[in-house]
């Protein structure tokens, strides 16, 4: 299987008054046409890899790489206008929230056609009919009338659904999604995450799917990546991941509650034992 | 004794009705846990009680009295909230003193050194952090923070909306062995909402599913652990969970 996406010691720095700060320490990985789950805590970098990979750090942060190559394009070669053409078009991205990632003067319609139309010129027709077989593809009954409602009137599966279409519209070859469900409900959850499973399968893209959850990533994944404080700690297979070895991982995993609980503490990680500030 | 209850509570707001006919009984000591998805009215409950949606009707009792639907300060000693999300619920511009002190000048209490000393103290926040804002501590320090604010009038009775749903899991965990811990020194009565089953697993003794504004099913904690729920809703949410744990 030739690779996708190749990362080599990716570095991102943001300065401080304090000297630079590292928030991603070196971390290599190759992506096939597979899915990838990248899982750490709050601060362990896993967002600003993913955010590194689309270009999207702003200066004063700095990220810089060996290698950063997609699909024979050095992402860390290209311009601000040939990053444009690649953003959405070729990899794109699901962010968290949907109420603060969709336009909200704009309605659902239009803002996934204008995902299509500026990486394609169709014409208007063409443009409407597929807004509206992407909006069915994603499991919306009524794709007329919700193409026609503003974000404000959908509920959050809904509109994390809408962004997912919008994601999905050009057909990228690489989707990343950032924690795409953890501000949605356990039962909403769950469908949402069927939906990227099956449009990802069904197109043989590349997921890389960044998140928290430890349960998640591992059922809808086929390889993890554990970080901590900007380092790959552990890489396993999804189904080996209750097997993991480092004492980060297994500190991660033993402290969620299970459903049929019987321990009266839950086990607190250490972090003075491995961190290294 | 009962420590809370609710008899026929329909809740509103303007004209929408959002709960119907909610009845309640949680015993003195007892944790107990709303469950349902969003929308179904589990927070909204939470806020009656609390009387930040005042516009009810039925009856809200904790400990014996009746809840009026003012603002009622002897009620705010017997039954205290700690909100959801740690980074929306503090005040960006005051210091976790005096956040925790607020409480105290607001319901004439002196003391105010010893007593923000002890809570700090009951919830595992290090002194350092007493004159620090919101921005300068962690998640789980805030919610460490929201929880002392909650217990500073000493009450009774806890109502916990997701404590922990916006937190790592590894934070989550020591919020909740905090809550745990708290409970047994304290005596304390929770009412918690969640949506996440294994943490009522960990926490409660019963639980309540509610949907669409109704209490569908109530049952003890040891039959969620057996998967023993009998109504069709409590199941599929119980499987959704159970799906996600593998």
């Amino acid at each position: 299987m030739s690779n996708l996406l190749e990362v080599e010691n990716l570095r991102v720095t943001f300065p401080t008054p304090r000297g630079d700060l590292e928030v991603v320490r070196g971390i290599s990985f190759t992506l096939g046409r597979e899915r990838l789950g990248i899982v750490g805590e709050s601060g362990s970098g896993k967002s600003m890899t993913g955010r590194s990979i689309l270009q999207l750090i702003r200066a004063p942060g700095r990220v810089t790489a060996d290698k950063l190559v997609f699909d024979g394009v050095d992402l860390l070669k290209q311009s601000e206008r040939q990053m444009r053409a690649i953003r959405g078009a070729r990899i794109s991205m699901v962010m968290q929230d949907p109420k603060f990632s969709l336009n909200p003067v704009m309605t659902i319609g239009e803002q996934i056609a204008e995902a299509l139309l500026t990486h394609q010129k169709l014409p208007r027709r063409e443009v409407n009919a597929r807004v509206l077989t992407m909006l069915e593809s994603v499991r919306i009954a009524d794709p007329e009338r919700v193409a026609k409602l503003y974000p404000h009137e959908v509920s959050g599966g809904m509109g994390q659904r809408v962004m997912i279409a919008m994601m999905l519209i050009p057909e990228p070859d690489l989707l990343i999604a950032d924690e795409p469900t953890s501000a949605l409900d356990v039962s909403v959850q769950a469908q949402v995450l069927d939906i990227i499973d099956e449009l990802v399968k069904r197109k043989g893209m590349g997921l890389i799917f960044i998140s928290h959850d430890l349960n998640l990533v591992s059922s809808y994944c086929d390889r993890i990546l554990v970080m901590n404080t900007g380092e790959v700690v552990e890489e396993c297979k999804a189904g080996e991941l209750m097997a993991a070895k480092h004492p980060y991982t297994r500190g991660l995993i033993a402290s969620i509650p299970r459903l049929d609980e019987t321990r009266d503490e839950l086990p607190v990680l250490d972090r003075s034992a491995w961190a290294k500030a | 004794m009962t420590a809370l209850s609710l008899k026929n509570l329909d809740i509103s707001y303007g004209d929408v009705q959002i709960t119907h006919d909610v009845n309640l009984d949680i015993a003195d000591g007892e944790s107990f846990a709303l469950v349902g998805e969003s929308g179904s009215g589990k927070s909204t409950v939470l806020k009656a009680i609390a009387g930040l949606a005042p516009e009810w009707t039925g009856e809200i009792t904790v400990l014996g009295w009746p809840r009026g639907h003012g603002i009622d300060r002897a009620f705010s000693r017997q039954c205290q909230m700690v909100f959801q999300d740690p980074y929306g619920s503090l005040h960006p511009r005051k210091t976790v003193d005096a956040t925790l002190g607020e409480a105290l000048t607001i319901h004439g209490i002196g003391d105010r050194n010893a007593r923000i000393e002890e809570v700090m103290t009951s919830v595992g926040l290090d002194r350092k952090f007493r004159f620090r804002f919101p921005h300068q501590l962690s998640g789980g320090q805030r919610q460490r923070v929201a929880i002392a604010r909650a217990l500073m009038l000493k009450p009774k009775v806890l109502l916990l909306d997701e404590p922990t749903s916006a937190l790592d899991v590894s934070v989550q965990a020591e919020i909740l062995n905090l809550l745990k811990r708290l409970r047994r020194e304290q005596n304390l009565t929770f009412l918690m909402v969640t949506h996440n089953l294994a943490v009522v697993s960990f926490l409660c003794d019963r639980l309540a599913v509610m949907r669409q504004g109704r209490i569908v099913e109530v049952g003890d904690v040891a039959d969620l652990k057996r998967g023993d729920l009998k109504d069709p809703y409590s199941r599929e949410l119980m499987q959704i969970s159970a799906a996600h744990a593998n």
